[in-house]
């Protein structure tokens, strides 16, 4: 049998919703058996969650070794070693910021191969897709060699439900922590903010915001659609918004269902970074704007009287 | 210290990508270096105008990538070695052993640095290869950094707007991100100084790697066709906004 293990991402809110594109992926081989690997202790509260997307075993996984929780080395050790103890083969996660680093620590202590970052996966023919070139061109990458590791974009494969009835077990892994990497504190710059690589909706404000404060304006509009705001790098480099909140090839690379640019001109390194949302609006005040010239739906106008009658328009129709 | 900096040749971010032989592309494009790449090169460089050293750097690529070598050494580095390949695309299990191997007959690391990702295959994953092969720790996407004797306090960002602090044991490897740092252009005096360092140049074959087995091949290349022309919605700014959130709701079925 081909046996697929998931990295389950849990945050606040428990089990990220976009880890179910992820297990969604993983059933895509017929014959798969999904585990699912929870490193929080907290795994019977997921049950529910994990079972109603295909998961037939949920192992939560402690060690000898220590708290599990902030160790990236003994996080990955531990993977690892419960990789080969389930006979694992392909071994999934969220390319998320996290996913991305554990993945890769994992594939490294195994030698094994990773792509980061799928866009589609073929379990069958150990074949997926990526972005080359920022985004300009889609790879399709042949994969050699098993067990493998792959990280998938957030929201690119649609998680679809498939109820079952999981088993929960506990494997305790006998890995020590090499020592030599301590995480000595986190910050939340913005608690409750929606994480911009998972958010469904994406609202970003190009230079013209003027600064800093204008975001609120966005966050409004944000705030009623359940969406994370975002920023270009001309905005960033103008010191308007933080880099976390920079999107493109030396930001972050997002997919949203929707993605709604608001004084944008549509530079190719912004795209980079935005290129694989489903449905692109953009506001420009410029109706020769490079950025309508490939989005979908555009309206010309100012960003700040077009951004606050889309709020109030979007508030009136939610109520 | 002696400082190591992963340096990749890759096609200019602005350039047109055309797909020759479906798994390849036109090589003729601007090539740069790696945009990441030069965040690392100036984080070495810093430090070691602070501390003593040597930045050297290390290049797995085509001769031609001696011209990425030349501008990242008029950013301040002092020599640098490249590991001749014929392939652009070459896995990144391998790359990493490559590297591993011409840091390893060269010196003593007291760091590596690398970028963050290159942007052309996107691999994100070559500096924790690096790591492993060393035994060395390493933290990536890194935006703060400070190095003492014998640590070094790193900070990245995992995402919903947190950042975390890391405390790393040397020798380690560092994945610089946008935002460590902010290297200046490189003076005229220093491009030119930049002429006569020495580049060493081996040929991949000679490093005694497996390379008849790579663990992943691209077997195609596709390029993403552009969206066509928006759909501009007309009239006042409330007509056109009823009109927008319409479409969301009953054409894209998102709202
Ligand atoms: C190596 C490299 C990497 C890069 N990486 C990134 C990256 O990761 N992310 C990124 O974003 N950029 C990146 N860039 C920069 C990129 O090339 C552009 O310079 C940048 O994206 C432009 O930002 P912008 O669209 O906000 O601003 P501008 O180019 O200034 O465009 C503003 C647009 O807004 C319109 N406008 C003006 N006023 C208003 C208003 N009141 N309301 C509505 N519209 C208005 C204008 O008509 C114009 O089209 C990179 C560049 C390089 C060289
Ligand atoms: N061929 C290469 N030569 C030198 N350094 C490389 C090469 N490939 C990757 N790197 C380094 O590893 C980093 C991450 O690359 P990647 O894993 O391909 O995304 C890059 O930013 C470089 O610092």
């Amino acid at each position: 049998m081909f046996k697929a293990g998931i990295w389950i991402e849990t945050g606040e809110n428990g089990v990220k919703e976009a880890n179910f594109g992820v297990i969604t992926a993983a059933r895509g081989h017929g014959d798969a058996e999904i585990h699912a690997f929870v490193l929080d202790g907290n795994a019977d509260a997921y049950q529910d969650a994990l079972q109603s997307y295909g998961v037939q075993k949920i192992v939560s996984l402690g060690t000898d070794g220590g708290d599990l929780s902030s160790k990236p080395d003994l996080q990955a050790a531990a993977l690892a070693e419960a990789v080969n103890h389930f006979e694992i083969t392909a071994f999934l996660g969220l390319s998320s910021a996290r996913g991305r680093d554990l993945l890769a620590r994992v594939a490294a202590l195994m030698d094994a191969p990773l792509v980061q970052d799928c866009i589609g996966i073929d379990l069958s023919s150990q074949t997926v897709s990526k972005s080359h070139f920022s985004g300009k061109t889609v790879a399709t990458v042949k994969i050699n060699a098993n067990p493998f590791v792959c990280s998938v974009r957030p929201n690119t494969i649609e998680a679809q439900i498939a109820p079952c009835q999981c088993e929960l077990i506990e494997y305790r892994a006998s890995v020590q922590d090499p020592g030599k990497l301590a995480v000595k504190e986190i910050e939340k710059s913005r608690t409750g903010a929606v994480d911009l690589t998972e958010a469904n909706i994406i609202i970003t404000g190009g230079y013209p915001i003027g600064a800093a404060e204008n975001y609120n304006l966005l966050q409004q509009c944000a705030d009623v659609l359940g969406a994370a705001v975002g920023a270009s790098r001309a905005a960033v480099d103008a010191g308007y918004a933080p880099h976390s909140m920079q999107i493109g090839q030396t930001g972050k690379t997002v997919s949203p269902k929707l993605y709604i640019g608001c004084g944008l001109s549509g530079s190719v390194q912004h795209f980079a970074g935005m290129k694989t949302s489903k449905v692109i609006v953009a506001i420009n005040t410029d109706a020769e704007a490079p950025i309508f010239e490939k989005c979908d739906y555009g309206i010309i106008g100012d960003l700040f009287e077009v951004v606050p009658v889309l709020t109030q328009v979007l508030r009136e129709q939610k109520s | 210290m002696q400082i190591y900096v992963c340096v990749k040749h890759v096609p200019d971010t602005a350039a047109r990508i055309t797909v020759v032989g479906g798994s390849g592309f036109a090589e003729t494009c601007k090539f740069i270096v790696n945009p990441y790449d030069e965040y690392a090169v100036e984080e070495a460089v810093q430090l070691v105008k602070r501390n003593g050293g040597e930045v050297v750097l290390v290049t797995v690529g085509k001769e031609s990538a001696v011209s990425s070598m030349r501008s990242a050494l008029a950013m301040g580095a002092d020599r640098g070695i490249l590991v001749k390949t014929d392939a652009q695309f070459l896995d990144s299990a391998l790359t990493a052993q490559a590297l591993k191997k011409a840091i390893a007959q060269d010196g003593t690391a007291d760091m590596i640095f690398c970028g963050r990702q290159s942007i052309d295959s996107e691999g994100m994953q070559t500096p924790f290869r690096l790591a492993q092969a060393f035994g060395m720790a390493v933290v990536t996407d890194v935006v703060a950094l400070s190095v003492n004797e014998n640590q070094a306090i790193a900070e990245h960002d995992i995402g919903g707007g947190a950042t975390e602090v890391l405390q790393i044991q040397l020798p380690c490897v560092i994945g610089a991100n946008r935002g460590l740092n902010d290297p200046p252009y490189p003076k005229l005096p220093q491009v030119l100084r930049a002429k006569k360092k020495e580049i060493k140049q081996v040929d991949i074959a000679d490093l005694g790697l497996d390379l008849s087995f790579p663990l992943t091949e691209i077997i195609k290349l596709e390029a993403v066709p552009e969206r066509g022309k928006a759909k501009i919605f007309e009239g006042s700014t409330r007509e056109s906004v009823e009109q927008l959130v319409k479409a969301l709701k009953e054409e894209e079925k998102i709202l």
